[in-house]
């Protein structure tokens, strides 16, 4: 299954990459179970994708739960809280 | 409705003006100016870098307005966000909303700028004294957004 990662922000710079286009192996259907298959790539991973951190997510530019289900084409964003207005 | 998220300054006078006129069921406007401080937790700020998720950002913005409008009575709202790079004393947003009457004004005025300040994916990057640091988001804006849960 082919989905497009986003980055911005603090994990944009931590992980030193924008975006790209993935493909998932069959058992990753989340956004939580993305977030930890990301982890497996190394120590930045591990590290800006950690557990215990604060990290939002949004599926297709919504806000999502660890829970939400991944389809094929979709756009996944990972991202601090937010800090505007 | 309008939501614009943009590099370039606006005149607040403009579009204020622009949401009332030639509408006799507007009997309130309230509009909200946030502008770039020149310290922030301590120190001090020279320059702020905002960046943002275009596309989530409009339509997080819009969700927003939404809301709002499904629980006061709003006519007509307006909500300006800036991106870039912006200095002290720069505006960064405005939200202005056209109500029959003022409480309606003020409440969905208050409400787009709590939510949009935890839920619309904006980030800040100050360059201070001490170097460049993402700013942190705080707590206290969370439990801003939330207490619109328990009224009305």
């Amino acid at each position: 299954m082919r989905i497009k990662l986003l980055f911005f922000a603090s994990l944009r710079e931590q992980l030193g990459i924008a975006g790209e286009e993935l493909d998932l192996p069959a058992e990753v259907s989340t956004v939580g179970a993305l977030r930890a298959h990301l982890r497996q790539r190394g120590p930045a991973w591990q590290a800006a994708l950690a557990e215990g951190r604060l990290v939002r997510t949004a599926l297709n530019q919504s806000m999502a739960a660890p829970s939400a289900t991944i389809a094929a084409g979709d756009e996944v964003a990972f991202f601090p809280p937010v800090t505007g207005g | 409705m309008k939501i614009s998220v943009q590099r370039e300054d606006f005149d607040c006078g403009a579009e204020i003006e622009a949401l009332a006129r030639g509408n006799p069921r507007v009997g309130a406007l309230a509009a909200f100016v946030g502008s770039v401080r020149d310290v922030n937790e301590g120190a001090e700020v020279g320059r702020m870098t905002l960046e943002h998720y275009p596309g989530m950002t409009e339509k997080s913005i819009g969700a927003i307005v939404e809301q709002a409008r499904s629980r006061w009575d709003v006519i007509d709202c307006t909500v300006i966000h800036r991106v870039g790079e912006l200095q002290p004393t720069d505006r960064i947003v405005l939200v202005a909303v056209a109500s029959g009457h003022r409480g309606d004004a003020f409440a969905a005025c208050e409400f787009v700028m709590d939510y949009l300040k935890t839920r619309a994916p904006f980030w800040k990057k100050e360059r201070t004294s001490e170097g460049e640091r993402w700013v942190e988001a705080r707590s206290s804006d969370d439990e801003a957004a939330e207490r619109w849960q328990e009224v009305k």
